[in-house]
């Protein structure tokens, strides 16, 4: 158990400070390769909590496919990759005590309601079969919505994007 | 490993990109905060359902991953058309949207 609390403790920092680096960086495509950190380590974070399937999701679809969204994005608006003096708002230290109460209060109801409750150390790893038992069993009709909401994300991204 | 290791880790990602949301000028930006708090989110998912013993919360940590990149490819398309029609993709510039 204490290599994995060693292993949470190295990748939860490399994430804050990924994080950190991400929404204070001057640079598009930085942040972009910053955000790359955070979600990987969120991967990582994921195997810890015996969630591989869900970890793998997580490399393919935000590593592999959002990332490349995102570059093209910086890319086609031509957002000047490079360095860039205007990225923050005028007032955007209104944000630092939002986040800081914001923190102070989830960190407060947490550790009240929580404590020093462990997880269970003898957690099997969730195999691919059990969530897909549950996703085409009881949670079928989520499922189904969701692929509509795909299909309209297709089309709408198709209808805004389109020259004419 | 505790539970409130991973919560409270979770709750450090969401606070930043909230930050990112306020503090961003550049719509792209926002989008990668907003990636930040999904994400801060399916972590706590995760965290309950090796707590509780469940698959449930893995059900929908994968829906939300469907969700998020459903929300970047409109969000993008959104940033692309506002920059086609203004040549600038920063959000305070945006006021005559109030209707």
């Amino acid at each position: 158990m204490v290599a994995q609390n060693i292993a949470f403790g190295v990748i939860a920092t490399i994430m804050v400070f990924g994080a950190l680096r991400v929404v204070t960086v001057k640079n598009v495509v930085h942040a972009a390769l910053w955000l790359v950190l955070v979600l990987a380590g969120l991967a990582a974070q994921y195997i810890l909590l015996t969630a591989e399937f869900v970890a793998v999701t997580q490399v393919l679809v935000y590593i592999g496919a959002v990332m490349v969204l995102f570059l093209f994005g910086t890319m086609l608006t031509r957002a000047q990759i490079g360095h860039e003096k205007e990225l923050n708002n005028s007032n955007w230290y209104i944000g630092i005590p939002v986040a800081a109460l914001l923190f102070g209060v989830m960190t407060f109801a947490l550790i009240s309601s929580f404590g020093n409750e462990k997880l269970p150390n003898d957690g099997a790893v969730v195999s691919t079969q059990e969530i897909s038992d549950q996703i085409f069993g009881p949670y079928l009709l989520p499922f189904w919505a969701l692929s509509f909401v795909l299909l309209a994300a297709v089309i709408g991204a198709i209808v805004l994007a389109r020259k004419d | 490993m505790l539970v409130n290791q991973f919560l409270i880790l979770g709750a450090v990602l969401f606070c930043i990109g909230v930050y990112g949301v306020i503090a961003r000028r550049n719509a792209v930006m926002v989008l990668m905060s907003i990636e930040l708090i999904l994400n801060s989110v399916n972590l706590n998912f995760l965290a309950f359902a090796l707590r509780n013993g469940s698959v449930d919360g893995h059900v929908f940590a994968l829906y939300i991953i469907v969700v998020a990149a459903a929300e970047v490819g409109v969000g993008l398309a959104l940033v692309l058309l506002v920059y086609r029609n203004r040549k600038s993709i920063a959000l305070d510039e945006l006021s005559e949207m109030k209707g």
